[in-house]
């Protein structure tokens, strides 16, 4: 909603409604038949002109003469500064880099006040095919980066698109700031489509999944919303804002705010993450020093890059076996202290930090149950002690259930898990004494044995299959990291299932080593988040690979075209299974429980999950949409020859897909 | 002993599963086939866990090369409690799954992980 100010010479209204009266009066001017047919019959008259029958042969009239032959007058201009220049001033501020989205006419002002007002950078606009992949492509840039980015979305339909990306933002703890264009004055905007686009609140449509939201009324408004939403989204737990824009606001001139008072854009001062309580810090370092078998699980821990360093500090002290659950690049996997999910059934003491489901971690689901009902059931001790710190449950929300089920725990701290590890390791440090650390020596030696066990246990398992047709996930992993392990590389995504060999044996000890999953594990995730975190780490001078998903690319191909068209280096190495392989056995384990044999209907898993018949052609896809590619590659013999090729046209600063035929996992 | 092997060995059903398991074995109406095997894997859907070579994974076990004894095998398929549903044999028929047990035994062993350069690093 826009102002409604008398002071202004033209408004967007009036601005339109000279172009229209002008137009009128040069049309009256060169033929007075215009005239008569603006003189529109009465609510409730016949007009009888509209039953003349027109010859088949129509004379040019006036307004086309005019068009084609004649000077057009000039045309009112709005006066004044932009409101959608100073729209971009405010986002200067912040040095934000990118601007994905795809373009409409809801928010076509601020789009020209970027490009032109603005030179197109800071923020540069990245041209998106879907709104969703906009979405997704901030997600991955801040997990490469940490600095988010804005995205504009068009009105309802724009935001609607957008909304699984937004989703997995607020579940993986993702800032981003969407903008919507909307027009909501009802009695001024142009009707049709660009109605059917507005909505009396259109935030709503993304309200219950983001943190914060505003309908900024006036141009510092604007500026106030605009710091605010920035600081919100950068405040831990992170996560995603909407403000949206309106229409009119965007395109009227500047006026002086309240009395006169010229237009500021306020100081943004980043917050301080919220910390553990000192008692609750010292209770937990009690128990953790108290333990025989202590075992840290970290989740979203590692905020930043310096949490890897604190978490080895901790886990160090206490001799303490370390489980990283890979929504962030945790802990270093070549640690000794690195240990498989398992190691928590005989823990005494659970430290479980930024965790999205502590439940899971001590209790296990079964789909199996009678009745195709699901069995609970605990696995771990009935006498461990449980310690969470973590934020997430600050932005919690009634709607969706990503809170996961309920866990009591013996310590809970709502806080940031990184800022409290600090205060965390003090407190051990003074909590052990001379006889606890001698057990702590031994956990650690046992420690480094298992870990040696588990690493040769891995290997071998690897090894299974390493010759098969389709190339086993093993392999497909192995021959990637061979070719790119002497470079400063960063696995973007790692969408389909790969039974995880990347985190197992791909040596990741710094953060963008591993960028995580999507948060929300909607479909489509992948493909536009490898191509935001390349993006980065193109500023950054590394090297992006990404396993890409057959499944997860289909969703919304497009982002491609975006890679190619902003010369975004990527490796995308295709775990192409031709199935959506998550999905078979859930329709195999109904079919077994029902007791009928599963349709498959001519393809390899029951109907509806497959992705073959026809076959995709993936490489050809991405050449389409101007990447390098090739495949399908079924033998293994030829993936390092084709990666050899792939990896230096991205060198080159391009993108590279190879299509290869896997194995399901 | 694993969880399964207490719950077969324990129950009637078991006991029924072992004998027809031997049975299974001697009865020359289910001599058993590797290429068939190779067949009735991919036709019955068991690569979509386990891998065309039953090598396993995040979904499913590793169960080639040196699967368990076919009698195991066939009491686990008819019936498993863990996250794999239990096939009756109307969805995997006996002669499926003799076969496809042959062909698992018939997948030749893996090689040590340090003969793989690629493994061992």
């Amino acid at each position: 909603m826009s102002p409604k100010d008398e002071s202004p010479k033209a408004n967007r209204r009036q601005f339109l409604g000279g172009v229209i009266a002008a137009g009128a009066a040069t049309a009256s001017a060169i033929t007075p038949r215009i005239s008569n047919a603006a003189d529109a019959p009465a609510a409730g008259e016949h007009n009888h002109a509209e039953h003349e029958r027109a010859p088949a042969a129509l004379p040019p009239n006036g307004q086309t003469i005019a068009a084609e032959t004649m000077a057009p007058p000039p045309l009112p201009r709005l006066g004044g500064r932009a409101g959608s220049d100073f729209m971009v001033d405010v986002i200067k501020t912040l040095g934000i880099k990118y601007l994905p989205a795809n373009c409409a006419s809801s928010f076509r002002a601020i789009h020209e006040s970027l490009i032109n007002y603005g030179g197109n950078t800071m923020p540069e606009y990245v041209s998106c095919m879907h709104e969703e992949s906009a979405a997704g492509m901030a997600h991955g840039y801040f997990k490469a980066t940490g600095k988010p980015l804005i995205t504009l979305c068009h009105g309802t339909v724009g935001l609607m698109h957008a909304t699984m990306g937004v989703y997995n933002a607020f579940c993986d703890h993702v800032p981003m700031i969407i903008m919507g264009g909307n027009d909501a004055d009802a009695a001024t905007r142009p009707p049709g489509v660009p109605t059917i686009h507005s909505a009396q609140d259109i935030n709503a449509i993304v309200r219950e999944f983001t943190k914060w939201d505003d309908t900024p009324t006036s141009l510092q408004h604007f500026a106030q919303s605009f710091v605010r939403g920035y600081k919100i989204a950068m405040t831990p737990p992170y996560g995603p804002v909407a403000i949206s824009l309106d229409a009119g606001l965007q395109q009227e001139p500047i006026k002086p705010h309240h009395a006169g008072e010229a237009l500021y854009i306020p100081k943004y001062v980043p917050t301080s993450p919220p910390q553990g309580d000192s008692g609750a810090v010292k209770e937990a370092a009690r128990i953790l020093v108290d333990a025989n078998n202590p075992v840290i699980v970290a989740d979203r821990a590692a905020r930043t890059p310096a949490a890897i360093g604190l978490l080895v500090e901790l886990a160090e002290l206490l001799q303490a076996r370390v489980v990283d659950l890979g929504n962030r690049m945790n802990f270093p996997n070549t640690h000794y202290l690195t240990s498989p999910p398992g190691v928590t059934n005989a823990a005494d003491a659970i430290l479980g930090l930024e965790m999205t489901d502590f439940w899971a971690t001590i209790n296990a689901y079964t789909d199996n149950g009678q009745h195709g009902i699901g069995e609970n059931n605990r696995k771990a001790r009935p006498d461990v002690r449980l310690i969470s710190i973590g934020a997430a449950t600050v932005p919690t929300r009634a709607n969706y259930q990503q809170f996961q089920r309920f866990q009591y725990v013996d310590v809970d701290m709502a806080a940031d898990a990184e800022a409290t590890l600090p205060a965390l390791i003090e407190a051990v440090k003074s909590a052990l004494n001379s006889a606890r650390k001698d057990a702590i020596v031994k956990r650690g030696e046992a420690a480094r044995k298992a870990y040696a066990e588990y690493m040769a246990r891995t290997r071998q398992e690897a090894a299974l299959a390493w010759d098969a047709s389709p190339i086993s996930t093993a392999r497909l992993c192995m021959e990637t990291y061979a070719q790119i392990k002497h470079m400063d590389w960063s696995l973007v995504a790692s969408e389909g299932n790969v039974s995880n060999w990347p985190q197992r044996l791909w040596a990741m000890e710094k953060h963008h080593h591993s960028l995580g999953r999507s948060g929300g594990y909607g479909v489509g995730y992948g493909a536009p988040a490898s191509v935001g975190g390349a993006l980065g780490n193109r500023d950054l001078g590394r090297f992006s690979v990404s396993i890409q998903s057959d499944g997860d690319l289909m969703f919304a191909p497009g982002v491609l075209w975006t890679a190619a068209k902003h010369k975004i280096p990527l490796l995308s190495v295709m775990h192409n299974n031709r199935a959506y392989h998550q999905e078979v056995m859930h329709v195999q384990r109904l079919a077994n429980f029902r007791d009928r044999p599963s349709n498959n209907g001519g393809d390899s898993g029951p109907i509806g999950t497959s992705i073959m018949n026809p076959d995709i052609e993936y490489h050809e896809l991405a050449k389409s949409m101007g990447w390098w590619a090739k495949g399908p590659i079924k033998d293994p013999a030829q993936l390092a020859p084709a990666l050899k090729e792939a990896i230096e046209v991205v060198k080159s600063g391009h993108p590279a897909l190879l299509n290869v035929w896997t194995q399901p996992r | 002993m694993t969880k399964l092997t207490q719950i077969i060995l324990r129950s009637a059903l078991g006991s029924m599963l072992l004998a027809g398991g031997a049975a299974l074995l001697c009865n020359p109406a289910f001599a058993q086939s590797a290429e068939k095997g190779r067949e009735a894997f991919a036709r019955n859907g068991c690569w979509q866990c386990h891998g065309y070579q039953g090598q396993g994974g995040a979904a499913g076990l590793k169960l080639a090369p040196d699967p368990k004894p076919l009698v195991y095998f066939e009491a686990f398929i008819r019936n498993s409690n863990g996250p794999m549903p239990p096939y009756s044999e109307k969805i995997l028929p006996k002669q499926d799954l003799a076969d496809i047990h042959a062909y698992l035994s018939s997948i030749a062993k893996t090689p040590d992980y340090k003969t793989i350069p690629l493994l061992n690093q």
